[in-house]
């Protein structure tokens, strides 16, 4: 019985890494991904993610470490069965322009050797809004058109993991909107998705849960936990004018850690639970005769947590003068 | 090995070469540039030149055909694949490397196979027509028509591994088909050496060659599936 009627990992990775000659293009990198999940790897550019997909995907061999795709051990010998239960969608769609959409479509389905080619074939122009242009020849479509025959072509073998890299590399606003309803699509249908994307809007809206990469993983985790691992919760509070004793009003309040004023009539207080302190600050301040604008909760979006990490791998990088 | 699989790669070439000016172009210059020149010549031999020319080969000299047209479409299969971006799809499927490379062999060999015979007959209908009743039946023996007929694809799957050979190591078209020619010069210098009587032709012999390119023709695609490497050719570092 296949890993994924088990329920078992869809992927596990255990120290993976990769060297060319000197270079390290990543190194350590241990995670598990869940069938059906969609996971985020995010990265700037060079930091491996690329290099960590080509190597899940059998395209190169890892210089360190084991992984398990799709149940099964990534070795050499393993390359055709692995790459029949995956797809990789890369970066750069590498569609044969001078074929038709249809033509580019029945090549990749023979080379799967998929039953009933043609239905399978409709079915993944349909997924992707397609069929109508299926006789355009490839080299007539538009950059984001390309990239969704791509997106087809990936989901013609009904892959048990799909990886993409960088799907919305280059396109313009519409376009990277319609690949995201796509994954997104994909992914409530149970696809379990690899997406490699340094575009953290991308991860943020579309992943259960990301990795930062930067040669080596940084960190792991749903968007939120790492936001609630790297930032205290906030609370934010803005009254019509400068609040004559704060320190009086915030002391003993439930949960409060700490305050500060950061400009006048604007309070950030740290917490360890805004749905306990939010209702006691208000009270509070109602009771102290504040008048009071708004009291909000500061989100730290996923960006932060992703500048945080890099900035500090940067600085352990420096070497001081 | 999967026949479905290397006969989705020959489908798709050849859909590409139907679709690709330059290359029909390729398919069509050289061996047009290989009739007429001997066409030419023939054509205006007296009949006294028949007796010397019987005891030449000079239609052997078309060989160069197989042993260069495949050989340029071959060179860039490889290469033209790696710089649009299309290599990398198709590898990340099932595919073999020994699959992949053979469905890149039988592309250019049944078009080159194809344009090769339909010159060689093109070739005889003229001789016969409009030559010289001596100078045809001297030019056009049996078991130079034979050799011809049997030494095609030998030559031209020969030279089509050394094209992929050349297209898998490098990475820019025009240096890969430059190469390739270079490669099969020396087969092109045998068969006019042989043509011209300066090596003779003789039964041996031609058992002797025909056997050398079987084996070579085996050999090639192992040598070019040992050769092609997935991680080089998708990540260009080693």
């Amino acid at each position: 019985m296949p890993d994924s009627e088990q329920g078992g990992a869809a992927l596990s990775v255990y120290g993976l890494g990769k060297r060319f000659g000197d270079r390290v293009a990543f190194e350590g990198v241990s995670f598990e991904i869940a069938y059906g999940e969609v996971f985020g790897f995010l990265g700037p550019n060079g930091a491996g993610k690329t290099t960590t997909v080509r190597t899940l995907g059998t395209l190169i061999a890892p210089s360190s470490g084991s992984a398990t795709v799709a149940g099964i051990p990534l070795t050499p010998e393993h390359g055709v069965e692995i790459r029949r239960r995956i797809a990789i969608m890369p970066e750069s769609p590498g569609l044969y322009l001078r074929l038709t959409v249809a033509e580019n479509l029945e090549c990749f389905a023979d080379l799967y050797e998929v039953p009933k080619a043609s239905e399978r074939i409709e079915r993944a122009l349909r997924a992707v809004n397609l069929l109508d242009r299926s006789n355009d020849p490839c080299g007539a479509l538009s950059k984001g058109l390309r990239q969704r025959v791509a997106l087809a072509r990936a989901l013609l073998s009904e892959p048990e993991i799909l990886f993409l890299d960088e799907p919305t590399s280059g396109l313009d606003p519409v376009a990277t909107r319609e690949v995201h309803e796509l994954i997104a699509a994909l992914g409530r249908g149970g696809v379990t998705i690899f997406l490699t994307t340094h575009r953290l809007e991308e991860a943020e809206r579309l992943c259960h849960r990301v990795a930062i990469l930067n040669t080596t993983l940084r960190t792991i985790g749903r968007p939120d936990e790492l936001r609630d691992q790297l930032f205290a919760k906030t609370l934010t509070v803005r009254t019509l004018g400068q609040l004559a004793d704060p320190s009086g009003i915030f002391a003993d309040l439930p949960g409060l850690d700490s305050w500060r004023e950061d400009g006048p009539g604007v309070y950030e207080l740290a917490v360890s639970d805004p749905r306990i302190s939010a209702p006691a600050v208000t009270r509070a301040l109602v009771a102290a005769g504040a008048d009071v604008l708004s009291i909000g909760e500061s989100r730290h979006s996923l960006e932060d947590v992703y500048l945080e990490l890099i900035d500090a791998s940067k600085a352990s990088n420096e070497v001081p003068v | 090995m999967s026949r479905t699989r290397v006969m989705a790669i020959v489908r798709k070439e050849f859909r590409d070469y139907r679709r690709n000016r330059y290359m029909l172009v390729t398919m069509a210059v050289i061996p047009v540039i290989f009739l007429l020149q001997p066409l030419i010549y023939i054509l205006s031999l007296p009949p006294e030149t028949a007796v010397p020319l019987s005891h030449k080969h000079e239609l052997l000299y078309m060989l160069a055909i197989p042993a260069l047209v495949p050989s340029i479409i071959a060179a860039a299969s490889v290469v033209t694949e790696r710089q649009q971006g299309t290599l990398e799809p198709v590898l990340t499927t099932p595919i073999r490397r020994e699959e992949f490379l053979l469905a890149k062999a039988l592309a250019p060999l049944l078009p080159a196979v194809t344009v090769s015979y339909a010159v060689y007959g093109l070739f005889v209908v003229i001789i016969e027509l409009f030559a010289h009743t001596g100078v045809a039946s001297a030019l056009l023996q049996a078991p130079v028509i034979l050799a011809q007929v049997i030494f095609t694809p030998l030559l031209a799957l020969w030279s089509i591994w050394v094209g992929i050979a050349i297209s898998t190591r490098t990475s820019d078209i025009r240096a890969a088909q430059q190469l390739s020619v270079l490669g099969n010069l020396p087969l092109v210098a045998l068969s006019t050496l042989i043509a011209f009587n300066v090596i003779q032709p003789t039964l041996g012999l031609a058992l002797a060659f025909g056997a050398a390119l079987i084996v070579f023709d085996r050999l090639g695609w192992r040598v070019v599936s040992a050769m092609f490497d997935r991680e080089r050719l998708v990540t260009d570092t080693r």
